[in-house]
């Protein structure tokens, strides 16, 4: 059953998540504005600990400024945010964050490692102290990611794809409920997307990591997602890829007639616009969404 | 430049007299104790400073403050009061100007291409109206011969010491978000805050540095060290280790060449500072090219092959 959510008729009644499991991110009744513009409201969503959702939309609907607020670096309008059974805090270490991939410079004085170990207490001020255990929580991440081979190499060095895996093990090393990752096979090749999209979900399924992954292409997620959250125009569409990606759902949310295909193993969305441009949803806090 | 100093001694002895000379050496080198510490001290802070210079892409910001620091120790000079205190003034100044209205690199690099020639401008002013000994002058510009006095000595320990302090404290986080302000942003890191800090840090070594290499010069210290370190290791520890060592070297090796001479300190310093920019560079060619970027062999295949 698709849940339908729009501005006309706000409707509270959380999404579903799997019964039986943790609740690790709450959203009720949520709500985003900068001025008068509105970029989601009524969001109510319950994520349990293991699931893999993916967050789509249109440029500037509001889908990095989610993982903001999910981060505490963006205050809500309004309802309410919770992390682990909190509420939202800054600089949580409950949870992870994978950035948008973005060249680190060639002479960069880190190693792989390094970067890594930044994920553990790179936050703390004072001395750093050498710690053991803190050796072995990065080698764990390193190994989940598979990059032990280029542990010692200066980061900078790396190719893309590799350097995305070491942001992936820097998430993982303080051994977060919920991986946020904000469009993270950008710029990547098509291997090095599968290699990351595929090293995420091994972790929710050993680690019952909660994933919530903004993208603008569903396919690249589709063999992995549990449930899909749409965002266009101020409203959204919330449930699984098939109920969320039909012709009828999407030509709603934009306004215009889209076209959703499905080829085979693939997912083929026409007709979107380049940009939101309607009239009443404008005006974006600039170098913030992409 | 050995090519030149060779050219120089053959053609002019008294030339290369004036800028190599040891006799009276040891008498020389008691006198000097204050401008060796100084420098110590110097390459100590600027060492560390050039580390995160570099990681944040900062060079042109060193030398707008410097050219403020200048500024302050100029009016300093002509009103008869502290330098040190004029030219720490100029460059705090300058810092928090860079910090607040340039918060993108873009507008940064604008706002020292203005702020930059002002204070040149002023410190300008200020020496032309000043009457007192000609050295003076040039000593904030190109940097002093030998005269670091007692007072002067206090004031560039007390304010390198606040500086490794508060540098010891902000490390990782700021570290963190020289490396990836985003995530580090993420993880609760006050990237803006820290980013305020640490040029207020930069601005107190700039000041230091312009006493004892002058206000041109300051990248020699609070620059290439780093740079040169960087070439040749990736490892957060080493950096700032060997940059600190590099600069050290460069300081008190100009020091010490430069004493029997009627040379500032400044030809010297700068010059040891490149020369082991180059020999790093060469290290670092060398090293990519033969197994820097080699990734270790994966077990499985070892036991393959």
């Amino acid at each position: 059953m698709t849940v339908v959510h729009d501005l006309v008729s706000p409707q509270t009644r959380p999404a579903e998540a799997p019964a039986g499991k943790r609740v690790v991110l709450a959203l009720r009744d949520a709500r985003l504005s900068y001025g008068t513009r509105t970029l989601w409201s009524h969001l109510t969503l319950d994520v349990a600990a293991g699931e893999f959702i993916a967050v789509l939309g249109a440029n500037g609907s509001g889908k990095t400024s989610l993982l903001k607020a999910i981060l505490g670096l963006q205050p809500l309008s309004g309802g309410s945010l919770e992390v682990g059974g909190h509420p939202v805090k800054r600089g949580s270490g409950e949870i992870g964050y994978v950035p948008q991939q973005r060249r680190l410079d060639a002479s960069t004085p880190l190693r792989a490692r390094d970067v890594v170990r930044q994920g553990i207490d790179g936050h703390r001020f004072g001395l750093p102290l050498g710690s053991g255990s803190a050796r072995a929580r990065v080698d764990d991440a390193l190994r989940q990611v598979g990059a032990q081979e280029f542990a010692n190499m200066p980061v900078g060095l790396l190719s893309g794809g590799e350097q995305q895996r070491v942001r992936v093990a820097q998430a993982l090393a303080a051994d977060p409920v919920l991986l946020l990752c904000d469009e993270p096979l950008l710029s990547l090749d098509i291997g090095s997307q599968k290699t990351i999209t595929s090293l995420i979900d091994q972790r929710r399924r050993d680690h019952d990591t909660a994933v919530v992954f903004v993208t603008h292409e569903i396919n690249p997620v589709l063999p992995y997602v549990d449930r899909v959250l749409y965002l266009a125009g101020g409203r959204f569409r919330m449930g699984t890829v098939d109920e969320v990606f039909t012709s009828e759902n999407l030509s709603e949310l934009y306004g215009t007639s889209v076209a959703v295909v499905r080829a085979g193993e693939r997912i083929i969305v026409a007709g979107v616009p380049e940009t939101e441009d309607a009239p009443s949803h404008h005006v974006e806090p600039a170098d913030k969404e992409n | 430049m050995c090519v030149l100093l060779v050219a120089l001694q053959t053609h002019a002895p008294d030339l290369w007299g004036q800028i190599f000379n040891f006799t009276d050496y040891g008498e020389l080198l008691g006198l000097v104790r204050n401008s060796l510490i100084a420098g110590a001290v110097l390459g100590i802070v600027g060492g560390l400073v050039s580390t995160f210079v570099m990681m944040r892409d900062l060079p042109f910001a060193v030398h707008g403050v410097s050219e403020l620091s200048f500024a302050g120790a100029s009016a300093a000079l002509f009103f008869g009061i502290n330098v040190v205190a004029g030219s720490l003034l100029g460059s705090i100044l300058a810092a928090i100007a860079i910090g607040a209205l340039g918060a993108r690199a873009r507008d940064r690099n604008s706002t020292i291409g203005v702020i930059m020639p002002f204070g040149l401008g002023l410190g300008v002013l200020f020496l032309s109206l000043y009457q007192g000994r000609s050295a003076n002058k040039f000593g904030l510009l190109t940097g002093q011969i030998v005269s670091v006095d007692d007072p002067q000595l206090g004031w560039l320990v007390a304010t390198a010491l606040v500086v490794v302090v508060a540098l010891a404290l902000i490390w990782r986080p700021l570290l963190f978000a020289s490396t990836d302000p985003e995530v580090a942003e993420a993880r609760g890191v006050p990237v803006q805050l820290l980013s305020a800090v640490f040029m207020l840090l930069l601005g107190l070594t700039v000041a230091i540095s312009v006493q004892i290499i002058g206000a041109l010069l300051v990248l020699s210290v609070i620059c290439t060290p780093a740079a040169a370190a960087m070439r040749v290791t990736a490892s957060p520890r080493l950096v700032p280790l060997l940059s600190m060592a590099f600069a050290v070297a460069s300081v008190l090796g100009g020091t010490l060449l430069s004493l029997g001479s009627r040379v500032p300190i400044s030809p010297y310093v700068t010059t040891i500072s490149f020369v082991i920019y180059l020999i790093c560079r060469f290290a670092g060619g060398w090293r990519s090219h033969h197994g820097w970027s080699a990734r270790a062999v994966p077990l499985a295949t070892a036991r393959a092959a």
